[in-house]
């Protein structure tokens, strides 16, 4: 396979890989009934969180888990105002998202400029070696992996298992929920929690392997990108693999658009994963059935057990 | 145990005391953050909130950077009171500094009376489209426009960058991404001697009034707190939802279009591939501040754009990083949702 396309398609799978975490824990948050607009600052936190600490110690797993953990911290700000104190979804997910950036580039100021050997690749034995596949499927880093067994899990749990059940039954009716002695807060907790640390580790993978190195307001509305593939998916966990994919295909056109002859502005080529957000809510939204359908009943509503 | 008990009616006293209440512990949130920084809490607190305001000039600076915080944030104050999502304000911004920069550019060094209005005309028109694309799309095919409106707001950004360093560059510029000065007449009047106080700031008061007689005074603004508030009575009295849509994407794309004319005709005198520091996104926070009130929205326009201006000066006098100011306008906006609970919730022991 020719050299360029083989770069080609590794690089659309590390710029597919923070989308698919971000945006596979925003998943479960929506479907448990709860819409977190804040993925942006909380992808922005795990970022300079992970950058901090695997610079600082020099240990990529440190890394992560400090990636992870700040996305918990700041989800943890967002369940505890929207879930314990009534306040409105909508305005908590923006105030957490300009949070994040003031936050992230206070944090992570003097870290500008400063690179970073990013993951390496894990050598599984024998797989890896093998031509062409062993290059394409098996030779990429822990996280990258992981991405796809956190999807395939999620997808599980929500199907198959009877966890799966109780988050979807708090999320399509609250109150239904709650009559059967569903703790529907504790679950909108816990859904809310899983998302930030997912949104986390989408952030972590971006300043550790997809740059690498810390750029202030790196993650240049990929936290907003993944909220609209939750809607591309229709709240499915499969499909937003494929959109996941799909995006980081198209952010890839951006940066190699010069090299394949396409002569346009650096700029015009850059709005593309913008634009085609919009056109691919426009295609998915139209059908207002479908996402009637497939929408969790619940999503944005505030729930007091008293009421 | 601590417990919330729904109220029977909202709280009026706490609907004034929680914004006040949120100020206040996000000054003692300030200070535990210049400790963590490192910084003497005493002199960054002067820097921070007294200095910026010790002078006529530094008062002036104030009204330069709450002009466009009070015109955005009164009119996304009147769409969120009617549950409409216009996120992007910092687009339609930028798209009305563009297109009221092209009218001062096609007559450059015309000294007609007109190019001024025309500029403004042209600004809030631009601002009306680019917030009329989720308005026609959330009408049209039910899209969310939370997304895509901030979706434009990455758009309109990549847009004035390859438009200042391409079409509208300063051709006697030595290729900076900048465009040519304004002329004379296509600059605001400034209305303080030795300041950059300009005639924004009275079209902000002008709005402010305004705002406040839609909301309480007309049927469009009872319409749209109605179906804000209800939606199915909204629907029972006639009230077409389309039509608010839209009226409220307008207003709120027309006042952002308007803020981003006066700071390329005003304090900046030309267009630059950044012109905002973010006030299409600080207004959002300005309009829940002020109780998306058009009253409350002029307060809470000045206390913001303190935070802005006590950034610049902790930047200057102390070193301190700039997103100092975003830190604090995040946790001003956590705290004010946390306070809120007081006005619907009493809080119990037991």
């Amino acid at each position: 396979m020719n050299e360029t396309v083989m770069l080609t398609i590794l690089t659309i799978v590390t710029a597919a890989t923070p989308l698919v975490y971000a945006a596979i824990g925003e998943l479960v948050v929506e479907r448990s009934g709860v819409l977190n607009l804040g993925v942006e600052g909380m992808m922005l936190g795990g970022a300079v969180c992970s950058f901090a600490t695997a610079h600082y110690t020099g240990s990529a797993a440190l890394g992560i888990a400090a990636g992870l953990l700040a996305g918990v911290l700041l989800a943890l700000i967002f369940a505890f105002l929207t879930l314990s104190l009534q306040a409105s979804q909508v305005a908590t997910g923006l105030a957490l998202t300009i949070f994040g950036i003031g936050l992230s580039a206070l944090i992570g100021q003097p870290l500008v400029g400063i690179a970073f050997s990013g993951l390496p690749s894990l050598h599984i034995p024998w797989l890896s070696d093998l031509p062409l596949i062993g290059r394409l499927l098996f030779s990429h880093d822990v996280l990258v992996y992981g991405s796809f067994l956190l999807v395939g899990l999620v997808a599980w749990c929500l199907n198959r298992t009877r966890a799966g059940l109780v988050l979807r039954s708090v999320g399509d009716s609250h109150h239904a929920a709650h009559a059967l002695g569903i703790h529907v807060v504790r679950v909108r907790y816990l859904a809310t929690l899983f998302g930030g640390a997912c949104a986390g580790l989408g952030g972590a993978y971006l300043s550790m392997v997809y740059t690498p190195m810390w750029v202030e307001n790196m993650s240049a509305g990929r936290g907003w990108i993944a909220l609209a593939l939750v809607v591309f998916a229709v709240w499915q966990p499969g499909r937003l693999l494929l959109g996941a994919y799909l995006f980081g295909g198209i952010s890839i056109l951006q940066l190699h658009g010069q090299a394949l002859g396409i002569n346009v502005p650096s700029q015009l080529m850059s709005m593309l994963p913008y634009v085609t957000t919009i056109l691919v809510l426009v295609l998915i939204s139209r059908d207002r059935g479908r996402i009637r359908r497939n929408a969790p009943a619940s999503i944005g509503q505030a729930f007091h057990p008293t009421t | 145990m601590i417990a919330l008990q729904r109220r029977a009616d909202p709280s009026r006293l706490m609907g004034y005391l929680a914004p006040l209440l949120a100020l206040g512990i996000t000054l003692l949130a300030g200070l535990v953050l210049f400790a963590v920084l490192g910084v003497p809490v005493a002199a960054a607190f002067y820097a921070f909130f007294i200095e910026p305001v010790s002078t006529l000039y530094g008062l002036a600076e104030l009204g330069v950077k709450a002009a466009p915080l009070i015109i955005i944030g009164v009119a996304l104050s009147i769409g969120f009171r009617a549950q409409v999502w216009n996120i992007g304000a910092e687009g339609q911004l930028i798209l009305g500094a563009i297109t009221g920069a092209a009218v001062a550019l096609v007559f450059y060094e015309n000294d007609g009376w007109y190019v001024l209005p025309l500029m403004i005309l042209a600004s809030v028109l631009g601002g009306m489209a680019w917030a009329g694309i989720p308005a026609l799309l959330k009408t049209r095919f039910n899209v969310n426009e939370i997304l895509t409106s901030l979706m434009l707001t990455y758009v309109a950004a990549l847009l004035l960058s390859w438009l200042v360093s391409g079409p509208m560059r300063d051709p006697d510029g030595f290729n900076f991404p900048e465009s040519r000065l304004f002329h004379d007449a296509a600059l605001l009047p400034r209305i303080l001697q030795g300041t950059r106080l300009h005639a924004g700031t009275l079209v902000a008061l002008g709005i402010v009034l305004a705002g406040w007689v839609l909301l309480s005074r007309t049927l469009l603004g009872f319409a749209l707190k109605v179906n804000g508030a209800a939606p199915r009575a909204g629907a029972y009295a006639a009230f077409s939802q389309t039509r608010l849509i839209w009226i409220a994407m307008l207003m709120g794309g027309g006042c952002a279009g308007l803020a981003g004319l006066f700071e390329v005709a005003g304090p900046i005198g030309q267009l630059l591939p950044s012109i905002s520091p973010g006030y299409g996104f600080t207004a959002i926070i300005v309009a829940f501040l002020g109780r998306l009130h058009p009253l409350g929205v002029l307060f809470a326009g000045l206390v913001m754009a303190l935070t802005y201006l006590g950034g610049e000066t902790a930047q200057i006098t102390l070193n301190l990083p700039l997103a100092v100011t975003g830190v604090f306008q995040g946790l001003l906006l956590f705290f004010l949702l946390a306070t809120d609970v007081l006005i619907n919730y009493r809080v119990v022991f037991k």
